[in-house]
Order: structure tokens, then C-alpha cells, then sequence
């Protein structure tokens, strides 16, 4: 094997070793989507009965903007929890006194990230579909871009979040957690970006997600593919990914200056 | 009984014999580390040369620079000014080669607990590129008497096992230049004393280079050919244990460490 995909490879085992010998770790990776997704489905379920077509159609989009959103947050979270067991188990200084590069690192929380996110999310999405009776699989390939697009998008704001844990310490860790929900509102996940106000449109349009959810919105209640809102999706996840790369980079670097990786979980 | 270890000169060495060549494992040029501007630093104008095959002795009190002299010779820290060379490599330019060929082990750095020892091993196996890991973990295993441990998780071993596993992960790749931040610190004397011994073993069937960190004066005496003493940041007296003993008129290196630190040096010489 390639020494730097070996060196990602042994990263990736060690979170692979350490789920299978924590199950709640594992059941913690599906509860939440689990969880978001009946209680969403109980909604959809309501409105359905109170609207007839309106609300099927309305319940669908909110069912699939759940699930796909659910998969930002997982990627996010794979990504920066699978950064943050190295802080909480003491094991940071090991790592990179190795000869695993930043951007080795990078790329094995990365597939962590979508690994994470699979285990959480795809038994939520059949879940759906046994007990609402919501395919999302139906979207077919396009499900595949608007996932791709949504979890890349997840790297981006996890690098973020991964800077501000080298810059801030382990203090800073519930961002891990809560950054994405602060985006909700703007990422039109549950109704379109012509609802927010003008001022707020532009802020929307800069996010990879609210491309995702109008393409998803207009796949559903019409069944064309919105082209232009996946590519602008992966314009702006490049752009995103790149920036925030570079912020991880320069705050690694500062971070080496200051000494910082030193007591990183103090 | 200590059998024969491995193939001297590291996993890496093993498939590029030149780098073999190298005879000096480290040289620190002028080093220093500034935290905050202004304050005095935290190491200060550190300059040594360690050869292939030695084993020196960072010595000094709390706050007299061990660690972050350690730190910086990693990569894990950059120095404010001064150059580290560690193996030919140049730490700032081309630090990944060189930590390709050295290693560390602290019992201040944890390896995960709920992880086996042996999957531990394997995942630094991975890291390092270590060929035929298997077989390395099982030879390591057997030299450290960690056999029985493989299949428990790290979490669950006593302080003197967990010292031998770190030990395990620090030799996993062979390396040419291990740097050891008190390997044997909260290990019973007798624990301490196999660690010794299997550390005197191993430079001697290797060839590999010692850096050691250490509160313990008899630990250093023993595996030590030479010793810098720090104080605030700065090297202010450096030979052999013995040459440093003999200098101060003391009976032994402890002695030796408390002039230092309480300043009674020059006492102490007349």
C-alpha cells in the first residue's frame, strides 16, 4: 500500500478498533437521526392529514430536508468527534510526533466523516421509508449528488470548527456539535430562500446547502433536476473547502508556534 | 534473557541502506524558544550534537526547558530561532523524514484506552509504515513480555505494563533516534530496573541514538554517556556523568543536580 494511504488507513483502524469495542458510541451514531426523523415523520404525518395533496407534497419535502440536513450534521460531527477522541484520549502528541502529515490527517477524519454519517443516516432514511412510506432512494443518483454535496460541505465547516479547537483548546468543542445548527436557519432546509428576507438571500445563496435543499425541493414537487443548484452546491463547497483549509493550515502552523499541541486538552 | 532485536538501523534504514551514513543523530544549533515576546525563554542558545549510537541525558529542574527542548526536536513545536537537524533532516523543512526514523515515549501521552495493546501496535504500525507489522508487534511483544497483554485493552493495564506498552509503540519502527521523557517514571524498582536494562540492550544490539529526559540521577548515570545540565532554559554544565561528579567534588549525580538547582555550584567547587 502507499505509505500515505497506509498512514490514513491507520487512522481510520484506530476509530474503526475503538467503535467496535464501544457499542454506545456505535448506537449513539443512529439514535439522533433516528430520533429527528420520527418525530419529523409524526409532523409530515399530521400535515398530510390536515392538507391531503398540499401537505403529502409539503411532507415530503420537509421529511427529505431532514434526513438530507441530518447528513451535513453527521459529516460535521464525524469529523471533528473523530479529532476530539485524540484530545480526550490523551493521544494527540502520538499522533503528531508521527510522520502522519496535516493533510493526512485531514483526509482520514474525512472518511471517518463518511463513515460516521452512513451508519447514522442511512437507517434513518429506511426507516422512513418503512414507516412513512418516504423514499428517498427515489431521488436515485441525484440523492447521491445532494448527500456528496451536503457532506463535503460538513469538512468544510468541521475544518473550521477543528481550527477554532487548535486555536481555543478542548473549550472549544461543543461547537463540534452546535455551529451547524446556527447555519440552519440560513441553509433553506425546510422552505425555500425566496421566503427570508432580501438582505438575508445573498448569506443563503453563500451557503452549499440552501443549492442542495432547492434542488431537492424542486426534484420532489416536480421532478426535474435543478443542474444549476448542484453545480453552484459544488462551486461553493470547493471554495468553502479551500478556505477553510487554509484557516486549519495557518492555525496548525500557529499552533506548533505557540506550543499548543503540547497541552491541547487542558 | 534480552535475544537479539531486529535489524539495526530502523524500518526506513532497512530499505534505503544510505542513510546509514549519517553519523550524527542530532545537532541543535543555537536553539531557542521565545513564548511570549519579552519574557525570558523558555529555552535559550541550546547547542549539543549527539553521535549515532549515544545515549545523553536532558537533566534539569522543573521549568529548566526538558520538555520543551523535547518538543522542538519532535516538530511538535517551533523554535524562535537556532536549527535542529535530526538524522540529515533538517526539522523544519523536512521533519516528516525524520520522524519516519525516530520515536517517542512519555507516560505524560496516553495511548487510547479502550483500544487493545495490539491494536494500538497496529495503528502505529500503520502510521509508521511499518513492513510486516505483524510480525514486528508479535517479535516486540515477545522482547517486552507483552504476549499475554496483546488482547487487553490498554485501559486495564498497571502503570509498569502501560510503561511497556509505550515502550512497544516507541520501537515499533525500528528507530534510529528515540527520544524517552522519564521512561520510567511511577515504575516500582524493579519494573524500572528491566526497563533499564532492556533499553541498555537495545542501543547496544542497534546502533540507534538515546535521548532521555529524566529525574531519576541514577537512571541517568547508568544509560547516560553524557549529560546536559539545564537551568532556565540554558545548558550550564554538560559531560559525562561521571566527568560532571568529579567536577563538582560530589559523591554522585543527585548531588550534582541540587548544586545546579540551588545555585551552590560554585561553593561546591571550592
Amino acid at each position: 500500500m502507499n505509505p500515505s494511504l497506509r498512514r490514513v488507513w491507520g487512522l481510520v483502524y484506530r476509530h474503526l478498533a475503538l467503535y467496535r469495542r464501544s457499542p454506545p458510541r456505535l448506537i449513539e451514531l443512529m439514535y439522533w437521526p433516528v430520533l429527528q426523523m420520527i418525530v419529523w415523520g409524526f409532523i409530515t404525518a399530521y400535515l398530510a392529514g390536515v392538507q391531503n395533496n398540499l401537505g403529502s407534497v409539503a411532507a415530503g419535502v420537509l421529511l427529505g430536508g431532514v434526513l438530507l440536513w441530518e447528513g451535513a450534521l453527521r459529516s460535521l460531527m464525524g469529523f471533528s468527534v473523530s479529532f476530539l477522541e485524540e484530545i480526550w484520549s490523551r493521544n494527540l502528541g502520538h499522533i503528531f510526533v508521527s510522520p502522519l502529515r496535516p493533510g493526512e490527517l485531514v483526509a482520514g477524519l474525512a472518511v471517518m466523516s463518511v463513515l460516521r454519517t452512513l451508519i447514522g443516516v442511512v437507517p434513518a432514511m429506511l426507516l422512513a421509508w418503512y414507516l412513512y412510506a418516504f423514499n428517498i432512494f427515489a431521488l436515485g443518483a441525484l440523492l447521491v449528488g445532494f448527500f456528496a454535496a451536503l457532506i463535503i460541505m460538513g469538512w468544510a465547516v468541521a475544518l473550521g470548527v477543528t481550527s477554532l479547537i487548535l486555536r481555543y483548546g478542548a473549550g472549544a468543542e461543543t461547537l463540534a456539535w452546535s455551529v451547524l445548527f446556527g447555519i440552519t436557519p440560513f441553509a433553506a432546509v425546510f422552505y425555500p430562500v425566496s421566503i427570508l428576507p432580501a438582505w438575508l438571500q445573498p448569506v443563503a445563496l453563500a451557503l452549499p446547502a440552501s443549492h442542495v435543499f432547492e434542488g431537492m425541493r424542486e426534484a420532489l414537487t416536480h421532478g426535474t433536476v435543478a443542474w444549476g443548484h448542484l453545480a453552484a452546491a459544488y462551486l461553493l463547497d470547493g471554495a468553502w473547502l479551500a478556505a477553510m483549509a487554509w484557516v486549519f493550515m495557518r492555525q496548525f502552523q500557529a499552533a506548533r508556534v505557540r506550543g499548543a499541541l503540547l497541552n491541547i486538552g487542558e | 534473557m534480552l535475544r537479539p532485536i531486529g535489524a539495526p538501523g530502523g524500518d526506513a534504514a532497512a530499505q534505503a541502506p544510505h542513510i546509514l551514513r549519517v553519523t550524527q543523530a542530532l545537532i541543535v544549533e543555537n536553539l531557542v524558544k521565545t513564548y511570549v515576546p519579552g519574557r525570558p525563554p523558555a529555552v535559550d542558545g541550546l547547542t549539543f550534537a549527539m553521535p549515532m549510537g549515544a545515549t545523553y541525558g536532558l537533566l534539569g529542574g522543573n521549568g529548566a526547558g526538558k520538555t520543551t527542548t523535547i518538543a522542538m526536536l519532535l516538530g511538535l513545536l517551533v523554535p524562535t530561532s537556532g536549527r535542529i537537524t535530526a538524522l540529515g533532516h533538517d526539522m523544519e523543512k523536512d521533519r516528516f523524514s525524520a520522524l519516519a526514523r525516530m520515536n517517542f515515549s512519555s507516560p505524560y501521552i496516553a495511548l487510547p484506552n479502550r483500544l487493545s495493546v495490539a491494536e494500538n501496535l497496529r495503528v502505529y504500525a500503520h502510521l509508521y509504515n511499518v513492513k510486516r507489522a505483524e510480525a514486528r508487534i508479535a517479535e516486540l511483544a515477545e522482547d517486552l513480555q507483552l504476549t499475554d497483554l496483546l488482547n487487553r485493552p490498554a485501559g486495564e493495564l498497571s502503570a509498569g505494563q502501560k510503561t511497556r506498552v509505550a515502550l512497544a509503540k516507541a520501537l515499533i519502527n525500528r528507530p534510529d533516534l528515540l527520544l524517552l521523557d522519564e521512561p520510567t517514571a511511577s515504575l516500582d524498582p524493579d519494573t524500572g530496573d528491566w526497563v533499564r536494562t532492556w533499553l541498555e540492550c537495545y542501543r547496544a544490539q542497534t546502533g540507534c541514538a538515546i535521548l532521555l529526559a529524566s529525574h531519576n540521577m541514577g537512571e541517568v548515570e547508568r544509560l547516560c554517556d553524557h549529560v546536559l545540565m539545564l537551568k532556565q532554559g540554558k545548558v550550564v554544565d554538560q559531560g559525562s556523568p561521571a566527568e560532571l561528579v568529579e567536577r563538582f567534588g560530589r559523591e554522585d549525580l543527585e548531588a550534582v543536580f541540587l548544586d545546579i538547582a540551588r545555585g551552590t555550584r560554585a561553593e561546591a567547587a571550592q
